[in-house]
């Protein structure tokens, strides 16, 4: 992975709360068995028209959507599934950021893993990004900040770790693997 | 000690590395459940890495999400219905063989659901850590054992260390009190408890369901309330295992056996939360008022007792969409409402006991014209049980259409979808926009108000037809 210390975009809005992975990626391309080319059926069902041209009312099909990097999202943003295909389409399609003001665990979780910055943010904030669709935002992973246009600056929450590993461009498993002489021993020691 | 919960000595039993503020726990895993969708990703990090799977002991294989249901394509020389799922389902038989992986495939007589076979098989066990590439890994929680779903990365990190870099989650008590009223069941149960916290309200936070009503439920119906613990945001749900978990596991081919055996359930026995002990949130539930839920809207938060109107929201754009999307008004009763598909399964509701239930309602009866029936088993043992029980023949002289085991309609990936537009009462779990097909419109209940929907050819409250 590429280390990671900051996303510079305009915004693109889709202020639906609760906003689940089974439409983020519908169930029916997960049959897939790589993590390639998702970015063609993220928000498909949104996105296309039953004939399959793109629906000319869904925000990612007008102009001023084209090459924004920031998603900004009504609360409750990634339920449902545990299907990783969710970060991969986003990231595919070109998203490197969310901003909600709640995002679910397990999408979180899948987020960070592939460099995909999950960002919650106070209510005030996200309305206001919710209100400005087009927003340019800075996002500064180093000091955990974002930066609204108007000056305003927000601090978001995210595990040590996961942005020690987005900034180093590392993965998990590296670290996992160092650990393991200390689980060999967790196993040897149980008495189960 | 301080008192502690049920939870934190789960968590304290796997630690393999404490917390600290730099980095997460090394959480050690138990029990790692895998599948054809989210396993192929994971397997392929380990090819570029030259990796084995770690502990292929404690790993089991098998598949349940795109696999046909249809005995014709199973068993038989048909060609599977959606060419991607069969190159998914070779996919997971050469990776299982490469690398030493345990494998239940399409024709094995043990084949199941994942989070239906796990538990029938006796792998499943109280104050196990057990995790799988599917949010509905919750379901196994209702052992006593801390189980949730993760995506593919970490499908990777369990193959290689057996373990995964966790921080400890929050506790919260969902204490349920009060008999349930004759046709309310688990399913209503846990879906009014969603209603009340919200599709969000558990996000960071572990369940443990307690109290009588609780304690009165046979491990179906717990499975069937902590399968639906990722449905109000939380990653897992606990129920304290206890004489009738202990009683379900006896003599399962893979429970421990003779001395083993009772060593396990003295140790099973300690596996409660101590008198005292803290939770960072709580809820009290009152079940003896439950009536049968249903939803009405395009999350499993949108519910109401089968009795209500839909509640109106004015100025609510989403909650507006919504409705649009289901074609209903706010102020609408959800009697009545309009029914083309029924769908009895699903790692919620497909266990002997859902189908007891239903068939209890469709015996002697015949499903409504124009409207079609679907039972899907959990597992192949549930299918031949239901076949010995007499449950299939009264499913199929009811008109029903009887279907070897998997997710199926739950989530369409394997082409048994609803038609864009068309009504289905699903005994599943999730109501989202187009889960079961493009278009399609979901309403969420228990296996007996489906099989009185069916009956009735329309929204049913099943405690008219007991």
């Amino acid at each position: 992975m590429e280390p990671l210390k900051r996303v510079h975009s305009k915004t693109v809005v889709i202020p639906s709360s609760n906003i689940d992975t089974d439409q983020i990626i519908p169930a029916r391309f997960l049959t897939t068995t790589t993590k390639d080319g998702l970015g063609q059926q993220l928000f498909a069902d949104w996105r296309y028209l039953a004939d399959g041209n793109p629906n000319p009312e869904f925000v990612l099909n007008q102009a001023d959507a084209q090459g924004c990097q920031i998603l900004v999202a009504g609360r409750n943003f990634g339920c449902g599934s545990s299907r990783e295909h969710a970060p991969w389409a986003l990231l595919d399609y070109g998203i490197r950021a969310v901003i909600s003001t709640e995002i679910a665990d397990i999408f979180k979780s899948n987020a960070l893993k592939n460099g995909l910055l999950p960002i919650t943010v106070d209510a005030a904030t996200a309305q206001w990004l919710l209100d400005h669709p087009g927003a340019e935002v800075d996002i500064d992973l180093t000091a955990a900040r974002v930066t609204l246009p108007t000056g305003l600056t927000t601090t978001f929450p995210i595990e040590a770790f996961a942005r020690h590993c987005l900034m180093q461009g590392t993965d998990e498993l590296g670290y996992l693997c160092s650990q393991l002489d200390l689980i060999k021993r967790y196993e040897a020691a149980r008495a189960w | 000690m301080s008192a502690r919960t049920l939870f934190d000595k789960v968590w304290a039993a796997h630690q393999v590395v404490p917390e600290t503020a730099d980095a997460p726990a090394v959480l050690y895993i138990d029990l790692h459940l895998i599948h054809e969708v989210t396993s192929p990703q994971a397997f392929s990090v380990l090819k570029s890495l030259g990796l084995p799977v770690r502990r292929p002991d404690r790993t089991l294989a098998t598949m349940d999400h795109s696999t046909p249901t249809r005995s014709e394509q199973v068993f038989g020389n048909v060609a599977i219905t959606v060419d991607a799922a069969a190159r998914q389902v070779r996919q997971l038989e050469r990776n299982a063989a490469e690398f030493g992986v345990e494998l239940f495939g399409l024709r094995d007589s043990r084949r199941g659901i994942v989070h239906v076979i796990s538990p029938e098989l006796g792998c499943t066990q109280p104050g196990m850590t057990i995790v799988c590439g599917d949010s509905h890994t919750s379901t196994h929680g209702a052992f006593g054992a801390l189980a949730f779903g993760i995506g593919s990365t970490e499908v990777g990190h369990v193959f290689a260390t057996q373990c995964l870099l966790q921080r400890k989650p929050k506790t919260f008590a969902v204490n349920v009190e009060g008999q349930l009223r004759p046709g309310v069941t688990a399913k209503d149960l846990i879906l009014s408890i969603i209603g009340r916290i919200g599709v969000s309200g558990g996000t960071g936070y572990v369940f443990e369901y307690r109290g009588s009503t609780i304690r009165s439920l046979s491990m179906d119906q717990r499975m069937t309330i902590c399968n639906m613990s990722i449905e109000a945001g939380a990653r897992a749900g606990m129920i304290a295992p206890d004489e009738t978990t202990f009683e379900y596991l006896m003599n399962k081919p893979r429970a421990p056996k003779g001395a083993d055996w009772d060593a396990a359930v003295a140790r099973w026995r300690t596996l409660v939360s101590d008198p005292g002990a803290a939770f960072d949130a709580s809820v009290d539930i009152d079940a003896s008022t439950l009536e049968p839920m249903i939803t009405f809207g395009t999350n499993p938060g949108m519910v109401v007792p089968i009795t209500a109107a839909i509640p109106q929201a004015v100025g609510d754009a989403v909650y507006d969409k919504a409705l649009g999307y289901m074609g209903f008004r706010g102020g609408d009763p959800m009697l009545g409402k309009r029914v083309d598909v029924v769908f009895i399964g699903s790692c919620t509701n497909g266990r002997l006991e859902d189908l007891q239930a239903a068939a209890q309602i469709l015996k002697g009866r015949k499903v409504a014209p124009g409207v079609k029936l679907l039972v899907v088993p959990g597992s192949q043992q549930i299918k031949r049980d239901a076949e010995t029980l007499g449950l299939a023949q009264i499913f199929k002289d009811a008109g029903a259409d009887w279907r070897e085991s998997g997710c199926s309609m739950c989530l369409g990936m394997n082409g048994d979808t609803v038609a864009a537009g068309q009504y289905s009462i699903s005994t599943s779990n999730r109501n989202f926009e187009g889960r079961q097909g493009v278009g399609a419109r979901t309403l969420l209940v228990s296996p007996m108000t489906a099989a009185a929907s069916a009956v009735q050819g329309k929204v049913a409250d099943p405690r008219e037809l007991l």
